[in-house]
């Protein structure tokens, strides 16, 4: 393989990864016995939550500016993907003592 | 002054729960299967008066309430009966079983004599009274005296989610005023 080449394919490597951004992750969040864990997480924007609700109750993760409002049936998973960036403050809508963070990066 | 209001609050305790503590003194302690008699038998009295205020409330912070009481009572009796089927233990009738069934079906019957504003507040009204004395009793003679350790768990998850509740009504009940 002549050295041309392989600085050209080094080079499509690289422009490529400037194209194609980091690969989106996926979180979990976990709801056990009426607590959010972890009550702090930072995520991006892109990237989905998995919400796990371990409880025998219906809980939810409703965004304190409205960004998100997820259902979780009792002892369901429910994925949200995140598409807006902030510090977004969370709760759950029938348990209000259940509160956590998200920190959304752009 | 601390101790008289202290003493006026354990009073008004006292009086808002003298069914669950006259069935089960400490010298006389619930066994299990009467634990989860009295545990699932509260659990059906708050369902029921959510039943009757999805019926008659007007408010809809109050309709909302009685919609949450009714999700989470359901969901912890559910868990309680799949508890006692595990276990094997057949849920045992009492007398403070039956002294709470009694008392529930009175004010059930008081309840539905009152509309609108009025059956709103003293339906909330009665939920703050009524998971107070719930609570207390859990904490301090159905949690202490259960000796299954699930039954000890399902309990104070019931307690953890029940001064949730409280709480709730608390708020309700201000906004009501």
């Amino acid at each position: 393989m002549k050295p041309g080449r392989l600085a050209s394919i080094a080079l499509a490597v690289t422009l490529l990864s400037l194209v194609v951004p980091a690969r989106a992750a996926t979180i979990e969040i976990t709801m056990e016995n009426l607590v959010i864990s972890p009550a702090e997480m930072s995520a991006k924007v892109g990237d989905t939550i998995e919400w796990i609700n371990k409880d025998v109750f219906a809980h939810t993760a409703t965004a304190k500016n409205g960004d998100f409002d997820v259902t979780l049936p009792p002892t369901k998973s429910v994925t949200s993907v995140l598409k807006k960036a902030g510090t977004i403050g969370y709760y759950c809508r029938y348990h209000p003592n259940m509160k956590a963070t998200l920190k959304v990066e752009p | 002054m601390f101790v008289r209001w202290s003493a006026a609050t354990a009073a008004a305790i006292l009086l808002s729960s003298p069914l669950l503590l006259q069935g089960a003194s400490a010298a006389d302690k619930p066994t299990d299967p009467q634990i989860a008699h009295i545990a699932y038998t509260a659990g059906v009295i708050d369902i029921n008066a959510a039943k009757q205020a999805q019926k008659k409330a007007k408010n809809k912070d109050v309709k909302a309430f009685a919609e949450d009481m009714l999700r989470d009572h359901e969901a912890v009796n559910k868990q309680a009966l799949a508890l006692v089927k595990k276990l094997n233990v057949t849920p045992e009738d009492n007398d403070t079983s039956k002294a709470l069934s009694k008392q529930a079906s009175d004010k059930l019957a008081e309840l539905d004599k009152l509309d609108g504003a009025a059956f709103d507040k003293a339906y909330v009204a009665n939920e703050v009274a009524y998971h107070k004395a719930v609570n207390g009793a859990l904490e301090t003679q159905l949690i202490p005296s259960a000796g299954n350790a699930e039954l000890k768990s399902l309990l104070q998850t019931g307690l953890k989610i029940f001064q949730g509740h409280q709480q709730h009504a608390e708020h309700v009940a201000a906004e009501l005023k």
